[in-house]
């Protein structure tokens, strides 16, 4: 066996938790015959990037090359490729690898397989850590790309491969994408308005639970929301009382559970996306008396993804955007984290994300 | 107005607890009731709480028990299920306004309008007094035929511990999932039918328990396939992720975050215990393995006829302490103290005697 060849690459990476993203060379592996070697031309920032260049999940390794909403065109594809070809449009999500063998993988959860590999910082069978999109190009395993159908534009796409697929999963496998339910959406950032709009393209009457007044004309008239309510306004919330088949929570802040089960219908779902550090508060008369449920979700597997983007393509859906140079990655991050974005940024990578002279 | 007729039972006066000798008086047989003459009645935690107001909505006198079997004495005219000296049963819910989307369902128990056994007011106003008492009158569609073959006293828990297992069981598919592995959390009036039921069900059972001394119990008594005790470190970390679903019975507070780690990915919690606080939800494991926690509580009528037919067939009852009406007290007492394998049944009939 020869030694492992690679190829150059470069991006941005955080050095430590200060989170500061600053160009980094690094190298890919050569494109090995099950992969498919790709140009990234934009990469969204997901706030899971933000957690973890801060290392607020306590998993960060250093040097992080963060990002998972990655699309570019294929420049170089292996010899047992079959699903891709030089110059096909294609994105990249969250995972990477996974064990293959394993019920969930069989089942096309690969999301939930225990030998996950995530797109950044997971280490990968060649023993290297994981770089995300936050780079030049990308080498993936066939298995993990998805297709971007060509009616879509790339940058706002690019979102999809995170956000999109992680509101879609949950709705498909608890059945609340049927026309005529009524989904609530709480919080309206990345997550939640790609949310309101797969709800509107399955044919659900949507309501937006927000804790602030001044998202309602947005919600309503440009993201095509059915009614806005204030979370906060115990009467907005007791008139809604029990009329939702299911809500998806997109916060991660720390935040009541009590009056999101309230707006539940009996056997209603209440599905976690969010990923609050610290436990919630857990009211457990609802569970009882109402059969009522909270679940989590994460993500979604690869056939699902696709699954997602074929319909965003047919629907017209895609994630609202601010498309930012490379240069601003920190000054977007650091707005990230106030929330000051509609709704997701997108780095321009293939027209800003230069080498500087002196790496 | 309605003419009653004279009862007694033994009732709780005030947030004391204390039960004694209590006369009152149940209405008389209308076209749609039956009048039951009560031999036996569980002893349930909830009678517990109630009587000594720990929910706070107790309205002295109670005359407590939602566990209650006896014998048909009168049927109504309107009544063609039952007939007298039919062996009968009642459990936790008398009344609900059957034109709801849940009461169409069968789902009485989720009826805004449905109305309590004991500690309940009627539309017409009455106070409802439970089945620690020598008889009471039910309209005949919150009555329970008793399957020959079910024993009168052990059977009798299985009308609120039984169902109240019962009933997530099946909501959440563990009937369908013969092989899976149930996780039962607390060994008491809930868990160790949930262990039976589990059992009956075709599924690997586990109890998950603070107390080692229970496991021979257990394993050689109950029929659980293995114990696990929650203060042992090591063989709780072996168990991670290998529980498709878990009961949770445990009322007293205690945390969520191991019984989340027990179960694997889309795994089940469901809580069926009353904590007297809210617990804490750690969300990161309910999203990374798409876990889920839900409740339940009783079951409708049919479910609850559905589920003693299957206790017969499976000879499933509860395993019980029989007490006279006299050792109620000390009873509640041993029970606040989980003193009990697995409930205490009140021999109402030898041993109710009007003062």
């Amino acid at each position: 066996m020869g030694k492992v060849l690679e190829k150059e690459a470069f991006g941005l990476a955080a050095n430590d938790n200060s989170g500061i993203l600053s160009p980094f060379r690094f190298s890919r592996r050569e494109t090995g015959e099950k992969d498919v070697r790709f140009q990234v031309l934009f990469c969204g920032i997901c706030h899971s990037d933000l957690h973890m260049v801060k290392n607020e999940w306590g998993m960060s390794k250093y040097p992080l090359v963060p990002g998972h909403e990655i699309v570019g065109v294929v420049t170089e594809f292996g010899a047992k490729v079959t699903k891709f070809k030089t110059g096909d449009k294609v994105g990249v999500g969250c995972l990477v690898g996974s064990c293959g063998s394993c019920d969930r993988c069989t089942e096309g959860m690969e999301n939930y397989c225990p030998k996950l590999i995530q797109t950044y910082g997971f280490k990968y069978y060649d023993d290297t850590i994981t770089c995300g999109g936050y780079s030049d190009h990308m080498v993936c395993d066939e298995g993990f790309v998805i297709r971007i159908p060509d009616n879509l534009p790339m940058d706002a796409a690019a979102p999809l491969l995170c956000a999109g697929i992680t509101v879609y999963s949950p709705m498909k496998y608890h059945g609340l994408d049927k026309p005529g339910m009524h989904i609530g959406v709480v919080g309206l950032g990345g997550l939640g308005h790609v949310g309101v709009k797969f709800a509107k393209a399955m044919g659900c009457k949507v309501t937006v639970i927000s804790t602030s007044e001044g998202k309602r004309d947005e919600a309503i008239n440009r993201l095509g929301a059915d009614t806005f309510l204030v979370s906060r306004d115990p009467k907005q919330i007791k008139d809604a009382m029990g009329t939702m088949d299911g809500i998806i929570d997109t916060v991660s802040a720390t935040h009541p559970l009590l009056p999101l089960l309230g707006l539940l219908k009996h056997k209603g779902i209440l599905v976690m996306v969010g990923a609050p550090v610290k436990p919630l508060e857990l009211p457990v008369l609802p569970l009882i008396f109402e059969r009522k449920m909270v679940v989590g979700s994460m993500i979604g597997g690869i056939k699902e993804t696709q699954e997602m983007m074929d319909m965003a393509a047919e629907h017209n859906i895609t994630a609202d955007i601010e498309l930012i140079s490379a240069d601003y990655v920190n000054t977007a991050m650091e707005r990230l984290e106030k929330a000051d974005v509609r709704y997701r940024f997108v780095i321009d990578v293939a027209n800003t994300l230069k080498p500087t002279p002196n790496l | 107005m309605a003419d009653e007729h004279k009862a007694f039972g033994w009732a709780a006066k005030d947030e004391s607890g204390f039960l004694s000798p209590f006369h009152f008086s149940r209405r008389e047989n209308g076209e749609d009731d039956v009048t039951v003459k009560i031999l036996f009645c569980g002893v349930c935690h909830s009678d517990l709480h109630t009587i000594k107001n720990h929910w706070g909505f107790s309205r002295y006198p109670i005359v407590p028990g939602h566990e209650i079997v006896g014998i048909a004495t009168k049927v109504g005219k309107n009544v063609t299920k039952f007939k007298e000296g039919d062996r009968v049963g009642v459990g936790v819910i008398i009344s609900s306004c059957q034109s709801c989307d849940s009461c169409n369902q069968d789902l009485e128990n989720y009826c805004s309008k449905m109305v309590f056994t004991y500690n309940s007011r009627s539309s017409d106003g009455t106070r409802n007094q439970g089945g620690y008492s020598d008889v009471i009158v039910v309209d005949h569609r919150f009555v329970l035929r008793f399957p020959d073959g079910l024993p009168s006293d052990a059977g009798a828990p299985l009308l609120c511990a039984g169902i109240t297992v019962y009933s997530p069981m099946k909501y959440y598919g563990m009937a369908e999932e013969s092989g899976k592995h149930l996780g039962v959390s607390g060994l008491g009036g809930l868990g160790h039918l949930a262990v039976k039921i589990g059992k009956a069900f075709g599924l690997r059972v586990t109890v998950i328990s603070r107390s080692p001394e229970k496991e021979r119990e257990a394993i050689d008594r109950l029929g659980a396939d293995s114990f696990l005790v929650t203060t042992d470190s090591q063989k709780m970390k072996d168990a991670v992720g290998t529980m498709d679903f878990i009961i949770d019975t445990v009322s007293a507070e205690h945390s969520l975050l191991p019984l989340f780690g027990l179960l694997n990915v889309n795994g089940k919690l469901v809580i069926l215990g009353f904590p007297e606080k809210p617990l804490e939800l750690p969300i990161f494991p309910l999203v990374s393995g798409r876990k889920m926690v839900g409740g339940s509580q009783i079951g409708g009528m049919k479910e609850t006829q559905e589920m003693l037919e299957f206790c017969a067939k499976h000879n499933i009852v509860s395993d019980i302490e029989l007490i006279k009406m006299d050792d109620i007290n000390s009873a509640m007492e041993r029970l606040a103290r989980s003193d009990v394998r697995y409930r205490f049944v009140i021999d109402v009939a030898n041993s109710l005697n009007p003062a």
